[in-house]
């Protein structure tokens, strides 16, 4: 039966994927249903990773792989194109009372965004989405990142449209997928107050019970999913071979992340210190940022899908995918970005050299590892800076519908500014 | 008539004993006999595994032995023409004749039959017959406690090159398990019984070898071994804590033989659930107590020979062992020494058993090339040494030469010539060797020493009989990414099927896809009977692959499975990690048809090269066949730079952080322009007296 699954023509091709999508490939799902049929637990090697709920899943639509991946990124992206839209609805409604209570300076007014350039915006999102190589190529190797997009997706969806129940319980299953969309509970929660006017405040019980509420339908369903796989396979080893494998980062392989190399070459006695630094680095900014951001949840979520997406253990081209979609809903910050045409010149060289130095170091042997290292490197500088750059025009454009566009000095002379 | 007389008297015999040994095994509460007969139904059932791999009750295999004994015994006199039954007690010159001849080469051994004079078989004839009439009631007189045995097998391979394979036995009757303490040691070596009475050790195998045998080349090993190091112990039921007695065990072994078996770590360990049964008595068959590991990678030197040498009687002072000198046995093209320590039967009727010790060594000399092409041998040329005298201690002591294939000295010419003549049935073929006694002082002649010369005549020796079983292994695919391991399988057997089970185990870092796995066989998929896989888990153990495998008549099986390399942390490479990782052998074990009847009685007095598996069934015997090791290379880091990937990736998440940490601190600000220097100072003047600032 798994013979058929994985036709042997497409093994050239998946190996050239394998490069930049490490995790989470078909190949290791069926390597997972192969042990099944062996009468091995999945989790008793180090092959399978993924959770018990998935290998459920693949059991029944193993013959249909490729149509289930295809239909996981077109419902990504519809899923993407209606929350798009309705969140431009609230923005624009936002925008529409602010206008009318004479909130924004007079000179704003072109920062003011009009429902002609916010017309094609969800469609744009789907179709960078959609389009994207690194989708494409997420897709054509089968890699189940494209379900756990689709899960997030799906969780923006229903955040956006208010339902805290689905929202919730897709929140969940993403974290019960890999542990870091955690941190998007935050801005759910966030997101969802805002839409039914209850304002961050600790003194006041709605705001508590609200959050309460919210809490328990997200450990709720994410306590029913991990009982539900226990159930499924009768033991709890998939806890260790899922996320102790996430968290522990044991295996080196290469990938587009920071882990790889830099666990590869870590001293020992350093190591486990290393590993909490870089795990905690990835949840970290949650609470900073949703302090920062508590007004703007939905550019909190895609500042925390770019961060989960550069630091993660196991990167994969597929979660850069997801965050990039969101690119054109903020094509309105273009004008405060500051070097964005450096990070993309860099990101598409980098794309272009990975599979170059990948191939000089593994197949050729005239390159060594530091060339690919390289470039991983260069790759998540330009991500960084991608990310922060528009961080700051989200807050610089913030400052401005404020403080006015056209800012002066005491002295009346035009004035620059500055983060101090 | 004479043969047929003779068989009616072995039956006899045969079935005396048999009832003899069922109603001992009835009163005395003893395990021993349903030790011996569930060894021996294990062995059978390797044929299929398959169907069953846990070991039933002890009862029950005693009673379906007994069946099939019995059985044995009344089909005895039916097929007497053909493959006679009663020959497997004694093989005789007259039951030759009435045998069909399976190769045209017996035919000529007929001719020499008529002159010379087989060694000892009529003798033994007289001494059994006796035995017969009083089987029952008094037991022959026991032999002495301990015993000492030595051998040495001389066999020109067809390659030109010589094989020669010393074997040493010596018999240890001690009850250590019965919590007994052994403090006197007579034979047997004192630093490896207090370890085996220590960790309670019920067979330990042990080998290294230095080489890789050609199976194609050279025909079938006495004793198969794989390159490197090997190591397989069954620790006694009574073990609680089986792998800390096997981690122990490793490092003591690492130091009476002066070998890295400490590096036998959980890592390269495994339980083979079918491939590694017990050698000796036992009824122990859950793989709960068996330990199995292999260092290809281990190097056999003169430290590894010197403590092997110790644990003779006569250590290297006498006896066959003083030919092994290490600077001629190690300039050699094949190097093998083991030990095999088990429990086997006391005597024939296996009332009790005694502790076997087989010391073995195993060379194969590449004397044609270092002989500027003259084909010829001798004592001296090998070993640079000539023989003397017998070890004292030994109860015999003698050296065979292979003379199948020279019936009539045409090939070549052996000097000193012995009248004495042996016939043993080895791995399915019936060999005749030339023998000297080295206890009869006549052996010596009147120079005192013996070195024997042998003088090819024929440039050319005649075809060799192709191994019916042999195996092969690599590494395809290119890159550092990924490969597929290939065994090959042949089957050279013209019309016979037979399963084998194949073991495969192959350390983490090579990341196995058992979805991958194909057999074919002859162009179509050939789907094995039993699979027993134990997927790896990353630094902690290695996957194992068993599974059974039908081989078609006359064909090759390919096993082909796909792997991903992974890379280590750079201290887990090895100090030339450039070199590769080595990847031992596969094991093929088999019971292959056999041409000619084997000999299932195992306590019968025999060359001890040919029983060291014990066989069951007469029409096939136990094989094993060890692949060649891979070497296989992995993607490597870069190992001069750890500091920098720290400090570079460490910067790149440092960029991360600050350019966030920044944003979010930091708030906007109008960019007031800073007074210059000169202003600055003149302002600090005028704060000072007090007058407006600029």
């Amino acid at each position: 039966m798994v013979e058929n699954n994985v036709d042997t023509t497409g093994y050239t091709l998946f190996w050239f994927h394998r490069l930049m999508i490490f995790y989470g490939l078909l190949f290791v799902v069926v390597e997972g249903l192969a042990l099944l049929d062996l009468g091995v637990s999945p989790y008793a090697g180090d092959v399978f990773h993924e959770t018990p709920l998935i290998i459920y899943f693949f059991h029944f639509v193993i013959d249909y792989a490729e149509i289930v991946f295809m239909m996981a990124d077109a419902l990504t992206a519809v899923a993407l194109y209606l929350a798009v839209k309705d969140y431009n609805k609230t923005v624009f409604r936002k925008q529409k009372y602010a206008l009318e209570a004479e909130r924004y300076p007079l000179d704003c007014l072109e920062l003011i965004r009009t429902p002609k350039e916010m017309y094609y915006i969800p469609l744009k999102v789907a179709m960078f989405y959609l389009l994207n190589p690194f989708t494409i190529l997420s897709c054509v190797a089968k890699s189940t990142c494209g379900l756990n997009n689709a899960v997030i997706a799906l969780f923006i969806l229903c955040t956006v449209k208010g339902s805290s129940l689905m929202s919730a319980i897709f929140l969940a299953l993403a974290t019960y997928q890999s542990i870091y969309p955690l941190t998007l509970f935050a801005p759910a929660l966030l997101y969802l107050l805002q839409r039914l006017y209850i304002p961050v405040n600790w003194q006041r019980s709605s705001f508590w019970l609200f959050t309460t509420q919210y809490t328990f339908m997200y450990l709720g369903s994410l306590c029913v999913m991990v009982c539900l796989s226990f159930f499924l396979l009768s033991s709890w080893d998939f806890l260790s071979s899922v996320y102790g494998f996430i968290l522990s980062v044991p295996d080196l392989t290469p990938n587009i992340g920071l882990f790889w190399y830099f666990f590869a070459e870590m001293f020992e006695h350093f190591r486990l210190f290393f590993i909490c630094v870089f795990q905690i680095n990835v949840f970290f900014y949650t609470i900073p940022l949703s302090i920062k951001l508590k007004e703007h949840p939905i550019f909190l979520i895609f500042m925390q899908i770019a961060i989960i997406s550069i630091f993660k253990s196991y990167p994969t081209v597929g979660d850069i995918a997801l965050y990039m979609a969101f690119l054109p809903a903020w094509n309105h910050l273009y004008r405060f970005l500051r070097n964005i045409f450096l990070v993309s010149v860099v990101l598409l060289a980098c794309s272009a050299l990975f599979p170059v130095l990948w191939h000089l170091w593994i197949y050729a042997g005239s390159a060594n590892s530091n060339f690919y290292y390289a470039i991983t490197l260069l790759f998540n500088v330009a991500q960084i800076l991608l990310v922060s750059d528009y961080f700051y025009a989200y807050l610089r454009r913030e400052h401005h519908l404020t403080h006015g566009l056209y800012l002066k000095r005491k002295d009346g002379s035009e004035a620059t500014l500055v983060l101090k | 008539m004479a043969a047929h007389r003779c068989n009616i008297f072995m039956l006899v015999f045969v079935l005396c004993g048999l009832t003899y040994v069922f109603v001992r095994a009835d009163i005395e509460d003893t395990n021993h006999v349903k030790d011996a007969e569930s060894v021996a139904v294990d062995i059978a059932r390797k044929a299929n595994i398959g169907a069953s791999l846990r070991s039933t009750k002890t009862e029950d295999q005693t009673q379906a032995a007994e069946k099939e004994r019995q059985w044995e015994a009344e089909t005895n006199p039916a097929d007497a023409p053909s493959d006679n039954k009663a020959d497997h007690v004694h093989d005789t010159m007259q039951n030759l004749d009435s045998r069909p001849a399976p190769y045209a080469k017996d035919q000529t051994q007929e001719a020499a039959e008529e002159e010379r004079q087989w060694e000892a078989t009529e003798v033994k004839e007289a001494d059994h017959v006796p035995d017969t009439m009083q089987t029952p009631d008094v037991p022959p007189p026991t032999p002495a406690k301990d015993q000492f045995q030595e051998e040495l097998v001389i066999r020109p391979l067809h390659s030109g090159d010589i094989y020669a394979s010393f074997q040493f036995r010596t018999m240890w009757d001690t009850d250590f398990l019965r919590g007994s303490k052994v403090s006197h040691y007579r034979l047997f070596p004192k630093s490896l019984g207090q370890v085996i009475s220590k960790f309670s050790v019920r067979e330990l195998h042990i080998s290294f070898t230095q080489g890789y045998w050609r199976t194609m080349q050279w025909g079938q090993p006495f004793l198969p071994s794989p390159p490197g190091a090997e190591l397989w112990v069954w620790f006694q039921d009574t073990v609680t804590d089986v792998d800390g007695a096997w981690k122990e065990l490793t490092n003591v072994l690492s130091g009476i033989f002066c070998a890295s078996l400490n590096f036998i770590d959980s890592t390269n360990t495994v339980q083979p659930s079918a491939s590694f049964k017990p050698l000796g008595l036992g009824n122990v068959t859950d793989q709960r107590f068996l330990r199995y590991a292999v260092l290809p990678r281990e190097i056999v030197c003169t430290e590894n020979l010197t403590p092997w040498k110790k644990l003779l009687p006569c250590g290297s002072k006498a006896g066959l062992a003083v030919l092994m000198k290490s600077e001629k046995l190690f300039h050699s093209s094949f190097h093998s020494q083991a030990l095999h320590f088990r429990p086997v039967c006391q005597d024939w009727k296996c009332k009790s058993t005694v502790w076997e010790l087989r010391q073995t060594l195993n060379v194969v000399f590449d004397l044609h090339t270092s002989g500027q092409g003259k084909r010829e041998w001798s004592l001296f040329k090998m070993f640079s040494r000539t023989l003397t005298e017998a070890c004292p201690l030994a109860s015999s002591s003698k050296v065979y030469v292979d003379v199948t294939d020279n019936p009539q000295g045409e090939l070549f010419e052996l000097s000193p010539t012995t009248p004495l003549l042996s016939q043993a049935v080895v791995l399915g073929d019936r060999r005749t060797y030339s023998v000297y006694d080295l206890t009869n002082q006549a052996t010596f002649g009147q120079t005192r020493s013996l070195n024997m010369l042998l003088r090819w005549r024929a440039a050319e020796s005649g075809d060799m009989l192709r191994p019916l079983l042999h195996g092969e292994r690599y590494v395809a695919g290119y890159g550092l990414q990924t490969g597929e391991i290939h065994t090959l399988m042949y089957n050279n057997h013209p019309y016979r099927a037979f399963p084998v089970l194949l073991l495969d185990t192959v350390p983490w870092y090579l990341r196995l896809y058992i979805h991958t796995l194909t057999v074919t066989s002859k162009g179509r998929d050939n789907k094995p009977s039993y699979i027993h896989y134990q997927p790896s888990k990353d630094r902690l153990r290695p996957h194992l692959l068993e599974m059974l495998v039908q081989l078609p008549p006359n064909s090759v099986t390919e096993v082909t499975m796909q792997f991903e390399r992974a890379l280590l942390k750079w201290t887990e490479y090895t100090p030339d990690p450039n070199h590769g990782f080595y990847v031992g052998s596969s094991v093929i074990s088999a019971l292959v048809p056999s041409v000619v009847a084997m000999d299932t009685n195992s306590t019968r007095e025999c060359p001890l090269f040919s029983s060291f598996f014990p066989c069951k069934e007469e029409s096939s015997y136990f094989m094993r066949v060890y692949t060649e090791p891979l070497l296989v290379n992995l993607p490597t880091p870069d190992f001069s730079m750890p500091y920098n990937v720290i400090c570079l990736t460490c910067t790149v998440v440092a960029v991360g952080y600050g350019s966030l940490y920044n944003l979010l601190t930091r708030t906007f600000q109008v960019e007031e322009p800073s007074p210059g220097l000169a202003k600055r100072l003149a302002n600090i003047i005028r704060r000072l007296r007090g007058v407006p600032l600029l």
